[in-house]
């Protein structure tokens, strides 16, 4: 046996182990929109607490935290506006998620829908379901200003009981959504900016690092 | 200190061998099917090969059903780990001593 080949033994046994137990058919570019959605959501929810409730707005700007979200969701009919935004961010990060993901499976050599990536999507439903369950508990007893905390700790959560099925990456942007969440419950009212920055800017730059890290 | 090619683990000397050890190694349990998938091979070659790991116990079978399904489980063996973690070492030497002759 040549250098070469005994080289060419030990990658083929360390990416062996790495298709075995890690999902690593993620795409960095799926981050990048899905954060690019999270943005563009972030800005139509927040013209439609401005430009919709200008009383609101008027009485926010002008007495107590700017802008607060505590007032605004204090409607029924924003709330759902920006209930439909957050779920409609949701789903198309989720849809491009799964496509770019299965264009990288066939490219990487690995089963887009096997035994890794169930047990990856298995642990990240617990969290998210429990938050998704926490937000609708939230959301009936009108305790508003806890909804975008809870998103973001609970996303945070999920990506971080994910990470051991995929690159160790996605656990520090789970760490990180954590630290937002919870800095944005102290802050009541500046919600949906933490929501634009723990979705929306976090993703993009987590996105492209990983583009660049893994997808080439 | 010279080390030969005889000190790499004759088990491991076939390719699917050595890849279903590394799988094992990285993961506490692997089921047939994923193995199969992962691997990409058929049903008869696979088995084959996971036979002569037992045989040599390096590692063991659990059968289990899922529903009706049968579904077989493979584990390394402490004997298996450390056989595998020898012939990585070997091979790692192997590299080093070619790099300086």
């Amino acid at each position: 046996m040549e250098e070469k080949e005994l080289q060419n033994e030990l990658a083929s046994i360390r990416s062996i182990m790495e298709r075995s137990s890690k999902f690593i058919s993620l795409s960095g570019l799926s981050g990048i929109l899905a954060g690019i959605y999270a943005l563009a959501g972030a800005a139509l929810s927040y013209f439609f607490i401005t430009s919709n409730s200008p009383e609101y707005y008027s009485i926010a700007s002008k007495n107590l935290p700017a802008r607060s979200l505590i007032y605004v969701y204090a409607d029924g009919i924003f709330s759902l506006q920006i209930l439909f935004v957050a779920l409609a961010v949701l789903t198309a990060s989720i849809v491009t998620a799964i496509i770019l993901s299965k264009r990288q499976a066939k490219r990487k050599g690995q089963l887009f829908w096997g035994k890794i990536s169930q047990s990856l999507l298995f642990h990240m439903a617990i969290p998210l379901i429990t938050g998704g369950i926490m937000i609708s508990i939230f959301i009936s007893h009108e305790f508003y200003s806890f909804i975008y905390p809870s998103c973001l700790i609970f996303y945070g959560l999920s990506l971080i009981s994910a990470s051991n099925f995929t690159f160790s990456d996605v656990k520090y942007l789970g760490l990180l959504e954590i630290a937002l969440g919870l800095i944005a419950a102290c802050l009541p009212g500046y919600g949906l900016l933490f929501w634009a920055i723990g979705f929306g800017v976090l993703h993009i730059i987590y996105g492209s690092m990983m583009y660049l890290k893994y997808d080439k | 200190m010279k080390i030969s090619f005889d000190k790499l683990d004759k088990a491991f000397e076939n390719r699917v061998r050595l890849q279903i050890m590394s799988v094992l190694a990285a993961n506490q349990r692997y089921d047939f099917n994923s193995l199969k998938d992962l691997l990409n091979i058929t049903d008869g070659n696979l088995a084959s090969h996971l036979k002569a790991l037992e045989k040599e116990e390096y590692i063991v079978v659990h059968k289990s059903f899922l529903g009706r399904k049968p579904n077989t489980n493979y584990e390394a063996t402490p004997i298996g780990k450390q056989a595998f973690k020898e012939h990585l070492n070997t091979l790692e030497q192997l590299i080093k001593q070619q790099k300086v002759t």
